[in-house]
Formats: C-alpha cells, sequence, structure tokens
C-alpha cells in the first residue's frame, strides 16, 4: 500500500481514525490497549472505592481503642436504639456523602490514626480533656455546611409538625423562618457534652456568623 | 499405703459434690424474678404516652411536672440540657417557663446568676408526666379542694 500511496487518494478522516485506532502500537493494538485501560480503570476505581467503603464502617471506626468512650456514649442515644431500628452509624454524621468531601475527610481522618498511636485520649481523664476540642471542630464543621450530614436523613421539607410534640414543632418553624441549622439546637445528640457547652457554642456560631 | 487413702478423699469428694448438686436441684425449684411460674408467660408493662396539658399542683409546694420527653437530655456533673431552654439567660429565646428564683439561691441565701448546685439536678424533683396508673396504691388527697 505505501508504494503505491502517492498515486491513490488520500483515505479520509473517519477512515484515518478507523485506521489509526486500529493499527498496532508495538505489539499491542491501540483498540486492545482502550479496552483494557478501561477494564482496568474500572477495576481499579471499583476497588479505591470498595476499599474507601470499607473505612465506612461501624466495625472499622470502633477497632480503634480510642474509639471506644464515644461509642459506649451513642450506643445510649436515640440513633442508635430507637422505636423504629432505623440507625445512624458513625458515618452517616461523621463523613459526608459528597464524593469531593468524603475523600477530604478522609485525609483528615487520618491524623486520628497518629493520636491513636501516641495515645492522646486513651484514658477517660485524658478524653474529658480532649472532650471540648473535639466538639468544637464537629460543632464547627456542622456549623458551617449548614449540618449538612444530618441533612442526608432530615429534612425540614418532610418533617410533619403537627404529629411533632407542640414545643418541637414551634421550635422547629421558628428556625425555619430563621434560617437555623440543626446543631445550633441538636448538640451533644449522639455523645456526651463538655463542660459549658451551651456558652462555647455561641461563642463558636458567632465567630462563623461574623466571618461570613 | 497410700493409694486406699487418695481413692478414699476423691470417692468421698465425688459423693459430696453430687449429693450437694441434687439437694440444691430439690431444694425450692425454679422461680422467675417476677414470681410466675416459669412456663407462664409474663405480661410487658404497656408503655405509656406523654401528657401534654398542664396540670394543677397538688399542694403547694409540689414541684411542677414536665410536660415533654427528657429521656435524652444530659444531666450530668458536666452538662445540664434542661438549662438550655429552662435557664433565665435562655427562657425568653426559647419561650420555655424559668426557673423559679429560689433555684438561683445558694445555701446560705446568697442571690447567684448560676443556677444552684443543690438544684442541679433537676429530675430529682421534677418528672414527666404520664398517663400512667398509680403503681402503688395511695390514700393522698390533694391540699385544694377540687
Amino acid at each position: 500500500m505505501a508504494n503505491n500511496s502517492s498515486n491513490e487518494k488520500r483515505p479520509g478522516f473517519i477512515r484515518r481514525i478507523w485506521n489509526g485506532f486500529w493499527s498496532p502500537s508495538g505489539v499491542l493494538s491501540l483498540g486492545f490497549l482502550l479496552i483494557a485501560g478501561f477494564l482496568g480503570g474500572v477495576m481499579a476505581w471499583g476497588g479505591f472505592h470498595w476499599a474507601l467503603e470499607e473505612t465506612n464502617t461501624e466495625q472499622f471506626c470502633t477497632s480503634c481503642h480510642s474509639m471506644t468512650k464515644n461509642w459506649d456514649e451513642y450506643t445510649e442515644t436515640i440513633h442508635y436504639n430507637n422505636h423504629s431500628g432505623v440507625r445512624a452509624t458513625c458515618p452517616d454524621c461523621h463523613v459526608p456523602h459528597e464524593w469531593q468531601y468524603k475523600v477530604k475527610a478522609k485525609i483528615m481522618a487520618s491524623k486520628d490514626l497518629y493520636h491513636e498511636i501516641i495515645g492522646t485520649i486513651d484514658t477517660d481523664e485524658k478524653y474529658e480533656d480532649h472532650r471540648l476540642k473535639m466538639a468544637t471542630s464537629v460543632w464547627t464543621k456542622m456549623k458551617t455546611t449548614d449540618s449538612r450530614e444530618c441533612r442526608n436523613c432530615h429534612s425540614f421539607e418532610y418533617m410533619d409538625f403537627t404529629i411533632q410534640e407542640t414545643r418541637a414543632a414551634a421550635d422547629h418553624q421558628k428556625a425555619l423562618d430563621e434560617g437555623k441549622t440543626c446543631i445550633d439546637c441538636h448538640q451533644g445528640i449522639a455523645h456526651g457534652l463538655p463542660a459549658d457547652y451551651l456558652e462555647q457554642y455561641k461563642l463558636i456560631a458567632e465567630g462563623i456568623e461574623a466571618a461570613k | 499405703m497410700r493409694q486406699p487413702v487418695l481413692a478414699g478423699i476423691l470417692a468421698a469428694a465425688t459423693t459430696l459434690t453430687l449429693a450437694g448438686i441434687g439437694l440444691a436441684q430439690s431444694a425450692g425449684g425454679l422461680t422467675s424474678l417476677r414470681g410466675a411460674a416459669i412456663d407462664e408467660p409474663v405480661v410487658l408493662d404497656q408503655v405509656f404516652q406523654q401528657d401534654t396539658q398542664r396540670f394543677n399542683r397538688e399542694y403547694r409546694q409540689q414541684p411542677p411536672l414536665i410536660p415533654h420527653s427528657v429521656e435524652q437530655y444530659q444531666i450530668d456533673l458536666k452538662a445540664n440540657q434542661c438549662l438550655g431552654c429552662h435557664d433565665w439567660s435562655n427562657a425568653g429565646d426559647r419561650s420555655a417557663p424559668t426557673l423559679s428564683m429560689t433555684h438561683y439561691l445558694d445555701r446560705d441565701g446568697h442571690e447567684m446568676d448560676q443556677v444552684a448546685g443543690t438544684r442541679w439536678f433537676c429530675n430529682q424533683c421534677h418528672v414527666p408526666q404520664v398517663n400512667a396508673p398509680a403503681l402503688v396504691d395511695n390514700a393522698f388527697v390533694p391540699s385544694v379542694a377540687r
């Protein structure tokens, strides 16, 4: 073909792409490379996602000694034990669903390995000393994201205020009107509260409001 | 010389153990914690619902009843979630009744801005109200005639 290409018409654009696609690159065809690449990509991405989800299980979270105290506190709350049997597990509240936020949270969480190794909160006393600091970081996250993780399950849109307790219905209506977020009232729903929690929370909320 | 003695001790120990087990089994028989026979089903208590209306006090010093659920509220050395609404500093915002001012007096009668330590554990006196029958019969007569 090459020797008479000078007097033959040059093939069309689509034909040239088609030929190029199936012409060998070394030993393997470009097509084979693409298909193998695609399948390999699926496997790699699936494997990555699977591994990421494995770190999103209760068993994984509580496999560290540091997580036993907050786990025990959580088991006494409504998100663990309730009339309907629907539960919120650790990652439901602590790991965002959206990919970019999830990966960020996972990267941030790698510091927990360091603290588990040096034993930052490995006794009750140390845990109490750090309780406010840990609560502060979660409150800050919840406040700045408009309680994003709460809202994965809870939504004002589908709340029937008429079957709530009167005071809850009134306060939820007020929250809706004033643009408040879940964490503004619901601190300490899954873990114990530090001393002066309300004053501390108000300081954090004011700081975030001022920074806006 | 030694072996018969050892065998005797072993035999005595075995006999005593078996006899002890037998006696323990026959003494009194099995009873359940609630006094029902073991093959008799024990009916669970009914779940009673919260009463949400306001009740009059039955005697002047009666601590007011709580018209909402409180199971999930933390009241301990570190935090008291009741105060999140009922402390004088929050009650207005949350449209909740303020604590009685007697709860801000220390044991010597000095007025304080924070709730007194002696009044910290709300549910020592205040209890949620439910539509349940009295747990025990009693002959209580309210101070006020109804």
